[in-house]
């Protein structure tokens, strides 16, 4: 297999564009991350993206993101992994170029959520888990995540008021992250006091519907040009987990997320240890905290005094959320993984601006999709 | 009337909804303040996931559980009610479904306003004393419907009861005999496509419950050779407890002898289903040889009258939960606009 | 969901029917093409209980569409073994604790708008007196 570098990264701002639709969003970012990358045409698209078919009405997505972003007549193709389309887009990418087949392509994340009512939307998310045993009787990805966290905070014998840290962490990183939705940063107090969604999960565990797009254009060693800044994707893996929450032996253990992360650290001949930062799927805090364990970075139950010590903080052993996370950059469901990616790559280029981190030459990141029943991880270095 | 074969009943269930809305909170809403109390204290109230066919679903199972009969034998499954979740599609069907016993069984609702369940029960031992099936499940369950404001508001109650008929020999309590009594009295009813039904004040009174239950309980009675006093328990058809109270009182019942199946005081009226929720109630307590007299009583109009003898099997045949059990298991409703909103009285299109 | 949808998961939704593996004996809800536990692709149908204990839940305040909040959700441990998730009813959300026994009811899932099909199928409540199965 052939070495994959990223050469080029773009994004849109995150939150409600109102008047922006798919087609908008997406040439935006992809004509963005080609910009970056100073190429003027690839030889493929793969999209990332979850909602386009039961939110938008829109599939053959990935052709209508070629043709508005002028790439036709490129092979384009759609990929729906739940919240882990974004990472599973890149994935694809990488693919494509380490087997030979592409030498240079781009990978968009993409999500309008806001073309629906809320209700809508969230039926939406909802499909991502078992539509006849759990979303048919009215699961959503809060109320099963929300399954996540009561049990453990009764197994691990912890309160809500403890998950506080990622939610802070992750507001705190969004203030500098002129893309991100929610720039401002949050106090424990509104945290603890923030109304429920799914008890225990409240509205500040959670992250928010909303659009976006991000872009990351890949290509092999040989395509490199002088004047791009390449990084290499050290490893790259995915792996999936049961559909159903119930029938997992453990329901506290995100198996997808261990599986992927242990295979990329095998691949690239690195550990936890040797990562600068993490952007990890901080969808929910609970998801926060179970990734933490699931990578290596805490030991079961351990996750919440890892972030009490100021660990997952800027200049912490392990920095999360660097930009804001899904929680505070916002959460555009298939487009938070290539997000994750293009957060990565501003750090290990130095180009994170407020929130640059003093070290940053490895990264791990990692989209999740359905409360655990698929990961991607990547690991990127400069 | 009495069937070919000896019938008998060989398991009983009941179901009374979890919520109780006082009828308090319905005077303050609907009456001037210092208006006589209402007849009943509080109504039970059908949860926001439940209707008649969930409800007949569970009063069927405790019915089939304590039958010890194997439920591949039932042969017929009948649904007496006025509040059908569907006008056109049966609810039986549902029931037959959720029991597993389907395809090869008959299946139907049946509509006498709140005479229905019972006719489900005539029709249970005409079909097993026929000796055409081996057992047959009679359900008489209602959600109640009253106008918002109207006198029924304060009396339509949730729930009803299930039996399952098979031969006598079988049976916790074999059925003696049967009357019917039935003419054309228009003193309660409900159009097609209204939500709520009419009634006649008190023409529903004098020339139709009293005139019915009267009738076909002093017919039984004859037929049977029978007294009052030879009878442990009396159920009837009960819109209020006063009327209950003076039926049983011109038939020569004691209070004694209604006692344990007068339920309205504790949930109202569960129309099509409140008869045979007495009947379930007096199970929960009867001794065998105890002789039981029901008599239904349903708009339109007309009564069915039941004699009914314990056996030994009864003391056997009670596991799962009594009527006791669900009228102690209540959560009051305070305020109206929640009771409205769980009857589905509320319009939001 | 649409009907026929619901037409082919009513042994599930009204009965808890599963199935039993003819080689190992596991039990599976819902129904799968190969056991989990010995990978026999032979089965018998099996009703489960419809007992167990609540293992985790949840009070859902925002919803999807179709069904009102609020409501509460569970992982319910079946006696046989099975996780399963489901709503619960017949409880105010102060009221339910890990552990409690609860048992099978059929009741309402969803409606369709007033004009439209009735789904039925499986919540879980507070258990109410010894039941067996039927």
């Amino acid at each position: 297999m052939r070495d994959v570098f990223i050469i080029g990264a773009g994004q849109t701002p995150v939150g409600e564009h109102w008047d922006l639709g798919l087609r908008e969003l997406g040439a935006t970012a992809v004509r963005a991350a080609l910009d970056d990358a100073r190429v003027e045409s690839v030889d493929a698209l793969y999209v990332g993206n979850m909602l386009s078919g039961c939110v938008n009405g829109q599939e053959n997505l990935a052709t209508l993101l070629a043709d508005a972003a002028d790439l036709l007549p490129a092979e384009a193709w759609k990929i729906e992994a739940a919240c882990a389309s974004g990472g599973a887009a890149v994935r694809a990418a990488a693919l494509a170029v380490a087997a030979g087949a592409h030498d240079v392509v781009v990978a968009v994340g993409i999500e309008k959520m806001t073309d629906a009512v809320t209700g809508s939307v969230s039926a939406g998310l909802a499909s991502a888990a078992d539509q006849d045993y759990e979303a048919s009787h009215g699961f959503t990805f809060v109320g099963l995540s929300a399954l996540m966290m009561r049990r453990y905070m009764h197994e691990h014998d912890r309160s809500r008021d403890e998950f506080a840290p990622f939610a802070l962490t992750a507001h705190r990183n969004a203030a500098g992250n002129e893309n991100a939705m929610f720039r401002k940063p949050i106090s424990e107090e509104e945290y603890r006091e923030s109304p429920a969604v799914a008890s225990p999960i409240g509205v500040l565990d959670a992250a928010p519907i909303c659009d976006g797009a991000a872009a990351v254009v890949v290509c092999t060693k040989e395509a490199i040009q002088s004047g791009q800044e390449p990084l290499r994707i050290a490893a790259s893996a995915a792996a999936t987990d049961t559909m159903a929450l119930g029938a997992r032996g453990d329901i506290l253990e995100l198996g997808s997320a261990a599986v992927s992360s242990s295979r990329c650290f095998e691949a690239s001949g690195l550990g936890p240890s040797d990562m600068d930062l993490f952007e990890a799927h901080d969808a929910f805090t609970i998801i926060t905290a179970l990734s933490l364990e699931a990578c290596g970075y805490a030991g079961r139950g351990e996750a919440l005094r890892l972030a009490a010590k100021g660990c997952v903080a800027p200049g912490g052993c392990i920095p999360i959320s660097t930009s804001g996370g899904l929680k505070a950059r916002g959460h555009p469901v298939g487009a938070s993984g290539t997000y994750q990616i293009v957060d990565a790559a501003l750090q290990l280029r130095g180009r994170a601006g407020p929130n640059q981190l003093q070290k940053a030459r490895r990264a791990l990141t990692q989209s999740i999709g359905g409360h655990g029943s698929v990961a991607v991880t990547h690991i990127i270095e400069a | 009337m009495r069937s070919r074969e000896p019938v008998g009943i060989a398991g009983y269930g009941a179901y009374v909804p979890r919520y109780r809305a006082s009828t308090a909170s319905i005077s303050a809403t609907w009456r001037p303040a210092g208006a006589a109390a209402a007849a009943v204290g509080e109504i039970s109230v059908a949860g926001h996931d439940e209707d008649v066919v969930t409800m007949a679903i569970e009063a069927a199972r405790t019915a089939v559980d304590r039958s010890a009969v194997d439920p591949a034998t039932i042969g017929a499954v009948w649904v007496g009610t006025e509040s059908k979740p569907y006008a056109v599609k049966p609810s039986a069907t549902l029931v037959a479904e959720a029991l597993g016993i389907t395809p090869g069984v008959v299946a139907a609702d049946m509509e006498f306003a709140c005479k229905a369940g019972s006719e489900a029960m005539q029709a249970a031992v005409a079909f097993v004393g026929a000796g055409m099936v081996d057992a047959t499940l009679a359900i008489g369950m209602d959600t109640a419907q009253s106008k918002p404001g109207d006198a029924l508001e304060y009396t339509a109650g949730c729930g009803g009861a299930a039996f399952l008929f098979t031969p006598a020999e079988a049976s916790l309590a074999t059925v003696e005999a049967s009357v019917s009594h039935v003419t054309d009295t228009a003193d309660f009813f409900r159009r097609e496509g209204a939500s709520y039904p009419e009634h006649g004040g008190r023409f529903t009174g004098e020339p139709s419950y009293f005139e019915h239950t009267l009738a076909a309980s002093r017919r039984l009675l004859a037929e049977l050779g029978a007294e009052p006093g030879d009878f442990a328990h009396a159920v009837f058809h009960q819109p209020v407890p006063k009327f209950v109270l003076r039926a049983a009182t011109a038939l020569g019942f004691s209070h004694e002898q209604i006692g344990a199946g007068l339920l309205a005081p504790r949930m109202g009226n569960a129309y099509a289903g409140s008869s045979l929720l007495g009947l379930a109630a007096v199970f929960d307590v009867a001794k065998p040889g105890d002789r039981i007299f029901f008599c239904s009583y349903g708009s339109g109009a007309g009564s069915d009258a039941f004699s009914f003898r314990v056996t030994d099997r009864i003391t056997a045949r009670r596991q799962g939960p009594a009527v006791t059990d669900y009228l102690d298991r209540r959560r009051e409703i305070v305020d109206y606009g929640h009771y409205l909103r769980l009857r589905g009285k509320i319009r939001r299109a | 969901m649409d009907l026929p949808r619901y037409h082919r998961l009513r042994s599930a939704y009204y009965r808890l029917e599963g199935q039993r593996c003819a080689s190992c004996d596991t039990l599976q809800f819902p129904a799968r093409a190969r056991c989990g536990s010995c990978g026999g692709n032979a089965f018998e149908d099996h009703r489960l209980s419809g007992r167990g204990t609540v293992y985790s839940y949840t009070e859902m305040t925002q919803a999807p569409a179709g069904f009102p909040p609020p409501y509460l959700m569970a992982l319910v441990r079946l006696e046989e073994g099975v996780l399963l998730a489901a709503q619960l009813t017949d409880i105010d959300a102060h009221e339910v604790e890990i552990g409690m026994p609860v048992e099978m009811v059929t009741r309402r899932l969803r409606e369709h708008g007033p004009r439209g099909f009735l789904v039925y199928g499986y919540k879980f409540r507070p258990l109410l007196g010894r039941r067996l199965v039927s």
